[in-house]
């Protein structure tokens, strides 16, 4: 009897695994299958170089919204970092550019500037309990603006050292990255380290699944939650700084709406918008699904780059309403078996917003 | 007496529309230094005008979108979509309008103007649908229409902007009936129709219960998916006017440009007027004060000569300063040796306890 019930509660456990894993595997069959059929229809589309583009073009994206990452799986939000993205990328243009700062002096000025930004919107929500939504607003606000007061216009870069880091490739196998892909890719093991190996990381899933239970646990919460949004400010600076290598330019209109991009690449890969379950790996597979859809569209050649928005909204939809019914699913099949043996997080309440 | 006179002041001080009201002054009167003749309204052929009516002209869409997200927001929800039911709505009216042989013809705009309120309102029972129905987080089931409806508002003008010359149309945005602008009048209709209907019915009540606590209004026999379904297509049709408004004082449809951020705007406009985004009470008041500070704001901007993108940081700092001060927390850190008998509501009281290990 009692063997019976340890065997049924494994099984029950490692279903609950796997089913944790269904949205990741669903991104990754997507990003396959979207790949297959353009490999289908185009040719020259079945090639490493377009594989690798995708990382090319979409690397900053990355980096950013493995930042969003850390905020939406502690259950917060960041609205600001399209605009932290083009405040970095204006404040290094116009410290390179006009003041003739030394080019690492100044990339080091705008990640400091960046987590410090991070960290007072942090701070506000977490001592003075005002929403997240709404101070990262707030914070989107004043980042736009605070771009605008440097300069109106576009300030161009021709600083030999942003020159060479953009035009720069590594090369193996007959094929080449930009020097900002292993940048983006490094950020991408470090985030995977920290969140699933380290206490901060633990923390970050613990108050995204129940931030009361979190506390009772004597788990830090106030200094995770603070340190989630600095990292966010980080990876949103760091977002700007490749973006400057990308476009070789600073601009108060430069990654309008990337928060969307970054938020539908984390939801797309898997994580819940309410917290506590996702993986930073399922992030990079939602910004490739994003950038191959993109890639199909220029392939396409006929198609309207809206297109690329309407099936965004779709995918989105359709990976919010899988992880609906699979919440559901593990909800109705926690409480038909034993209560005891319960691991995974039941699916929050659904009259708890949070915003 | 000076007892009598401290409690009409604490009245006046603890009002929910003080804070508001209190910065929306000061706005205007800090203009006065500027232009000394900021309040003067004049007659011209008939038409009012002024820098007054024109913070309420201008504002008239931020206000009905604000409204919407009002009631939305009083039921614990959110709507990120009303920036692309703006920009829908207006291309749908002038994409109908620049098919008619005669641009001019009433008809012609009303079917406009009918089938652009009717796609509103699917996009309404839409939203409504996946937060009442499927059960899905306002702020997620909202933001897929956020993304694609961009997309569809281009899709509908083909990525062009749709130019008309239809003087019906025009009198939405632009025009004037007995001598004010009838979009004034417009959104004050609304206003006066939301507050009628919540105020004056048992509305209000069934929606603030089912944004104080879904579960525990519909176990005491409110159907409280009817209420979330009726505020997501309310602020829909909201959206949709406020579209209208918008394509009509341009006379012109830009599906990438038209309501761009004005969802923000208008939550922001809810929070200044004083409705938690946790859902509950709400005022309507507010939320018209709250729209009116963020245009009056822009205004100031402009006629005081700063560059206009940097209305952006003053309305960040407006909008910090108001959330502060609202927030029971800061009032709590500032003003406890002031007041010792402040207490916290029991929900922050955990909350405070955070900081102590931290």
């Amino acid at each position: 009897m009692t063997a019976l019930t340890t065997l049924g509660d494994q099984v029950t456990r490692g279903a609950g695994r796997l089913r944790r894993y269904v949205p990741v595997l669903a991104t990754l069959a997507l990003f396959l299958l979207m790949f297959g059929i353009g490999s289908y229809r185009y040719e020259g589309f079945l090639h490493g170089q377009v594989f690798l583009n995708l990382l090319i073009d979409n690397g900053f994206l990355l980096v950013v919204a493995i930042g969003m990452t850390f905020v939406l799986l502690s259950g917060g939000i960041d609205l600001s970092v399209g605009a932290v993205v083009a405040l970095s990328t204006m404040i290094g243009a116009s410290l390179v550019e006009q003041q003739n700062w030394p080019p690492l002096l100044a990339i080091l000025v705008v990640l400091t500037l960046g987590t410090v930004f991070g960290l007072g919107m942090g701070c506000i929500i977490h001592y003075f309990e005002i929403q997240p939504f709404i101070v990262t607003l707030a914070g989107m606000f004043l980042a736009r603006g605070l771009c605008y007061t440097i300069s109106i216009d576009s300030i161009s870069i021709t600083d030999p050292v942003f020159t060479r880091m953009a035009q720069a490739r590594v090369r193996f196998a007959g094929l080449f990255v930009s020097p900002s892909v292993l940048i983006a890719l490094v950020v991408l093991a470090v985030a995977f380290v920290v969140l699933h190996y380290s206490r901060l990381g633990r923390t970050v899933y613990a108050i995204g699944g129940n931030e009361q239970s979190a506390l009772l646990m004597g788990l830090p919460v106030a200094k995770t939650k603070i340190t989630v949004y600095a990292i966010s400010g980080f990876c949103s600076a760091l977002g700007g700084v490749l973006l400057t290598f990308y476009m070789l330019s600073g601009y108060g209109q430069h990654a309008l709406g990337m928060e969307l991009d970054a938020i539908a690449a984390v939801v797309i890969g898997g994580a819940l918008l309410t917290g506590g379950s996702g993986y930073v790996l399922g992030t990079l597979l939602g910004v490739l699904v994003l950038g191959v859809i993109q890639t199909i569209i220029s392939f396409e050649g006929t198609l309207s780059s809206w297109w690329t928005r309407i099936v965004i909204g779709i995918l989105l939809f359709v990976f919010i309403v899988l992880q609906r019914v699979i919440g559901v699913r593990e909800r109705s099949a926690l409480s038909r078996l034993s209560t005891r043996s319960v691991t995974e997080k039941p699916a929050p309440p659904r009259q708890e917003v949070r915003t | 007496m000076s007892g009598r006179m401290g409690a009409a002041v604490g009245t006046v001080w603890r009002h929910r529309l003080f804070w508001p009201v209190l910065i929306l002054v000061v706005l205007l009167l800090s203009n006065l230094i500027f232009t000394p003749s900021f309040f003067s309204v004049e007659m011209r052929n008939g038409h009012l005008y002024g820098s007054l009516i024109d913070i309420a002209r201008f504002g008239a869409p931020l206000v009905l979108v604000a409204l919407g997200m009002t009631l939305v927001i009083a039921t614990g929800g959110i709507d990120l979509s009303v920036g692309a039911v703006v920009a829908i709505s207006g291309a749908l009216a002038c994409l109908w309008i620049s098919k008619q042989p005669d641009q001019n013809a009433v008809v012609g705009v009303l079917v406009a103007v009918g089938l652009a309120l009717l796609l509103s309102l699917v996009l309404g029972v839409w939203n409504g649908f996946l937060v009442a129905a499927v059960g899905i987080q306002p702020i997620i089931a909202t933001l897929i229409l956020m993304v694609a409806g961009r997309g569809l508002a281009q899709l509908i003008t083909d990525g062009q902007i749709i130019t008309i010359n239809s003087s019906p149309y025009k009198l939405i945005g632009g025009g004037y009936l007995f001598g004010l602008p009838f979009s004034i009048l417009l959104a004050l209709v609304m206003t006066l129709l939301a507050v009628l209907f919540t105020r004056r019915t048992a509305l209000g009540m069934l929606i603030e219960a089912v944004g104080s606590n879904a579960e525990a209004s519909r176990l005491s026999g409110i159907r409280s998916r009817r209420y979330t379904l009726l505020v997501y297509v309310f602020c829909a049709l909201c959206a949709g006017i406020a579209g209208l408004m918008v394509s009509s004082n341009v006379s012109s449809a830009d599906g990438n440009k038209a309501g761009l951020l004005i969802e923000l705007d208008a939550i922001l406009a809810v929070v200044i007027g004083g409705t938690l985004l946790t859902g509950g009470r709400f005022s309507l008041g507010g939320t018209v004060v709250g729209a009116l500070i963020i245009q009056a704001l822009s205004t100031t901007i402009y006629t005081i000569g700063v560059p206009p993108q940097t209305t952006l940081v003053f309305k960040a700092i407006v909008v910090t300063v108001v959330c502060l001060i609202q927030s029971p927390a800061f009032r709590a850190k500032f003003s406890r040796r002031g007041r010792p008998g402040r207490a916290d509501p029991p929900a922050r009281s955990v909350q405070q306890k955070v900081e102590v290990p931290a």
